[in-house]
């Protein structure tokens, strides 16, 4: 039976899969259930500074997108930090780190971006013998209109700056949580790693508005009308997680940086890619709150029957795996030519791939043969870009089929050469020729 | 299903009271508002689909789901009625299952079509619900066609040419307008009498009259029509009944499927109805099916349906022969009527023949087999009875016993047109009527135009 034990940044959870700082984790009641239910950890949901707590919204706080019979594909939300008093919250942590010791029991702070507020929440926070600590600099809403939050996660120097206090003042390891609403998500990491932070953690919400009233003309979630901009997260956001997690995990200068990989984790299988592709361990949220704590138990079992399946034994076997095969376009090669291929006995003959082809793309794609409805790939016309793969219902009916090496390309007459070749090189290239010059 | 009270013969109130209303509520309840978000989806919005290709009507069937899926039922509707103004009562009695649904690629995928009927159904319900008109009368053209027999060819011909602007009188000989929708359709088919709505639907557009109780041949001639209107469709259905071609026939007890299906769309009571203890239907069509079927709700003890070839050979649709084994109907194949056995003039059983296919056709054993029974539904099919067209002058020419048209549904005559049951080359379907009557008022548009 594969191991699926976590040790991130030293901190030890009997598996991967963390309870990200949000709703799920905002007292000891929701994370002893949590823990009951086998999470393997927790980020406490984001304490402030000492003094009068902040206050939420009386209204709506989450706005939603759906699929076809409301299956929730994207969550926003405009909660802010812990409205529960600092003292309370530190008391829990100490009891349920006391009563929990094998689970992860980490805290999201956000506090002033000066000095001594920093210096004198950490203290505060060790005393309760948490695991570590998470640098919220991530949240996009209300927070960050108060110079917190996302505001500092996206000056890089502030990270370094916080980073660096945090350190200096506490023994605990320190995660920056990273927000996405910048360009490039390598330098606030680069930042976090000068600043010395033990690890990074991402994504945190995407700034969105889920949809605008028809009726009211008010933005959703509405509060009287108007409504404010939220952090987007769940299954629609889990793309640009995981770019950005690759991203930092095969940069030069953050290479080796410990990830805590977040973003629409739902299955054991968005949790294996997020750790293929360079996360040390995953923090979920929005699936917890769609379906309750119990799915972890669907993440234990998935995650450890595949790496049973593929031979995998532990979690270090997998993490990182697809880092490697992540590259630039223009190291792509360009002498590997596929062709789409329709299963003719799988095809249902919905003609999508035909319309899309059609309409769209390259005109590669018949409807008609000898009178009858029929959806064949013209290899003349052919450029293998997927598309068609992508619309059809059926899986694995349209299949991208490599040409081998030697064999001809009927769209451009010519045979597919066994040789690597990249744009870099190519003659159309203005750089490559003046390379050559 | 013989929770029946106990009653020899043919009688009435063999149920209790609440047991008819459960038996005739509507045989697929609609789908509500979550339901048809849901079942939209499942449609893949084919390319050249072919659940539209055999649409008789060619609704196109992927538009109006998406419309359903994307929040709006009446633009739904609205692409529905542009090509099947009787949409609402195709959506309830459509065989689905032999036309769209069938080859419906979720079919062919899964063995589970896209409800294409139910969805159809939901959206013209919420159209129709509010009353909303999508079509405006074009200004009047001053010419007159008169239209004979309001059922569903009759009512889409009155539809699309009042569209035009044209002035449409439909002559019905029946008391209530809707033909086969009013008196021909098994009535958990067509509740809450919606046949009736749907006229209102379809009339409320203007410039159509309807003139009930009035007869062709009884109380006016086809050539009074050509005389008086500047075109005529003839949309007359079929009002003969095949004849078993039995010994003892004529015998008390021996009735038309189609009377007694019409009897049962009319009753106010249906515990006032009678129906036998013992029931045979000859026949393998959806009359047989529909007589057999509400003849079990209505409290026979036993029902058995006997047809004279296989189970692959009925015309009624693998769905509704399920739906009648699935009431407690028996479907009994390969015999054919030899003679009605009766006594003091009354049916006490039927006589049958047992058949198979010697060469090419279909011929007798001499085996026989005597079922009891005290009512016998003949449901064999039913003719053209061309009587009602005498007088017209010169004779109309005819094909198979039916009417004899071209492609845009006109007959030899000039100035008339014909659609529906009564033409050659007919199905028999609600929907096909539509499309002749829509097709054929196209074609007498362009007549009365260009000329």
């Amino acid at each position: 039976m594969a191991d699926i034990r976590n040790n991130f940044v030293g901190i030890k959870s009997p598996n991967p899969f963390w309870l990200a700082s949000a709703p799920p984790t905002d007292k000891a009641y929701n994370v002893i259930r949590a823990f009951k239910a086998g999470w393997g950890g927790v980020v406490w949901k984001t304490l402030g500074e000492e003094g009068p707590p902040v206050v939420n919204v009386n209204g709506p706080r989450y706005g939603a997108i759906w699929g076809a019979d409301r299956r929730l594909l994207g969550l926003n939300n405009i909660e802010l930090i812990t409205d529960r008093d600092l003292f309370v919250n530190l008391r829990e942590i100490k009891q349920v780190k006391k009563d929990w010791p094998d689970r992860a029991v980490v805290v999201s702070l956000m506090v002033p971006c000066e000095e001594h507020s920093w210096k004198a929440i950490l203290p505060l926070v060790e005393e309760t013998e948490a695991d570590g600590i998470e640098l919220n600099f991530g949240c996009p809403h209300g927070m960050s209109e108060r110079g917190m939050g996302s505001a500092v996660g996206q000056v890089p120097e502030y990270i370094e700056m916080v980073a660096r206090w945090c350190k200096q003042y506490t023994r605990m390891p320190v995660i920056v949580k990273l927000t996405p609403n910048i360009t490039d998500i390598r330098y606030p990491a680069r930042a976090a790693m000068r600043g010395g932070a033990d690890a990074v953690s991402l994504i945190n919400t995407i700034t969105s508005i889920t949809s605008v009233n028809l009726d009211s003309f008010s933005p959703e979630p509405s509060i009287d009308g108007k409504g404010s901009h939220g952090g987007y997260c769940g299954p629609a956001v889990k793309p640009i997680a995981l770019n950005m997690v690759a991203q930092i995990a095969r940069d030069r200068e953050t290479h080796g940086l410990p990830i805590s990989g977040i973003g629409g984790v739902t299955t054991w299988r968005d949790a294996a890619e997020f750790l293929a592709l360079g996360a040390g361990n995953v923090q979920v949220c929005t699936a917890a709150m769609t379906y309750g704590f119990k799915i972890v138990q669907e993440m234990i079992e998935g995650l450890k029957n595949w790496m049973d399946e593929k031979g995998h034994a532990n979690l270090d076997s997998i993490i990182g795996r697809a880092t490697p095969n992540v590259t630039e376009w223009q190291h792509l090669n360009l002498n590997y030519v596929a062709k789409a291929h329709i299963d003719q006995d799988a095809c249902i003959k919905c003609g999508r791939c035909h319309i899309a082809c059609e309409d769209t793309s390259h005109q590669a794609i018949t409807s008609m043969v000898d009178g009858k409805r029929h959806f064949e790939v013209i290899e003349e016309e052919c450029v293998g870009c997927n598309l068609c793969v992508n619309v059809c219902p059926v899986e694995n009916c349209i299949t991208m089929d490599p040409l081998a090496p030697g064999e001809l390309d009927r769209r451009t007459g010519k045979t597919v050469s066994p040789i690597y070749a990249n744009w870099t090189e190519h003659p159309n290239n203005p750089m490559a020729k003046v390379a050559a010059e | 299903m013989a929770e029946g009270l106990f009653k020899e013969g043919i009688a009435a109130a063999r149920l209790s009271p609440e047991k008819y209303a459960d038996n005739f509520s509507d045989l697929h309840p609609p789908l509500d508002h979550h339901e048809a978000l849901v079942e939209s989806d499942r449609c893949y919005f084919c390319y050249d689909a072919p659940c539209m290709q055999a649409c008789p009507t060619s609704i196109d069937i992927p538009l109006f789901i998406r419309q359903i899926s994307t929040g709006n039922p009446i633009g739904s509707a609205k692409t529905i009625f542009d090509q099947n103004i009787l949409g609402g009562m195709c959506a309830r009695v459509c065989p689905t299952e032999t036309l769209c649904e069938e080859v419906c690629v979720r079919e062919v995928a899964e063995g589970k079509p896209v409800q294409i009927g139910r969805l159809q159904r939901y959206a013209t319900d919420v159209a129709m619900a509010q009353n909303k008109q999508f079509y405006e009368r074009a200004n009047n053209t001053g010419k007159k066609v008169a239209v004979v027999g309001a059922g569903p060819a009759g009512l889409a011909a009155a539809h699309r040419l009042a569209r035009y602007g044209h002035e449409v009188t439909v002559l019905e000989a029946r008391e209530k307008s809707g033909g086969l929708n009013e008196y021909g359709i098994a009535a958990y088919k067509s509740t809450d009498n919606f046949a009736q709505a749907e006229v209102d639907y379809v009339t409320a557009i203007g410039g159509i009259s309807i003139v009930n109780g009035k007869a062709l041949g009884r109380d006016y001639a086809l050539s009074d029509l050509t005389a008086s209107y500047d075109a005529v469709f003839l949309g007359l259905g079929l009002t003969g009944v095949n004849a078993l071609r039995a010994e003892g026939e004529e015998s008390d007890g021996v009735e038309n499927a189609v009377e007694f299906i019409a009897e049962l769309r009319q009753a106010r009571d249906l515990s006032a109805l009678e129906v036998g203890r013992r029931v045979v239907v000859i026949g393998g069509g959806m009359t047989a099916i529909d007589a057999a079927v509400q003849s079990k709700l209505l409290g026979a003890e036993e029902v058995t349906i006997c047809y004279r070839r296989g189970k692959e050979h009925m015309n009624a649709s693998e769905f509704e022969q399920d739906l009648a084994t699935s009431k407690g109907v028996t479907i009994r194949h390969w015999m054919q009527p030899k003679m009605v056995v009766a006594e003091n003039g009354r049916v006490a059983g039927i006589e049958l023949e047992y058949t198979a296919m010697a060469g090419e056709k279909l011929a007798g054993t001499g085996k026989t087999l005597r079922l009891e029974a005290d009512q016998v539904f003949k449901a064999i099919g039913q003719s053209f009875d061309p009587a009602s067209l005498n007088g017209s002058g010169a004779s109309i020419a005819m094909e198979a016993g039916r009417i004899k048209v071209d492609a845009e549904g006109r007959t030899s005559l000039p100035k008339v047109w014909a659609g529906g049951d009564c033409i050659f080359g007919g199905d028999d379907l609600t929907v096909s009527g539509v499309a002749q009557g829509r097709d054929a008022a196209e074609s007498i548009h362009l007549a009365l135009m260009g000329g």
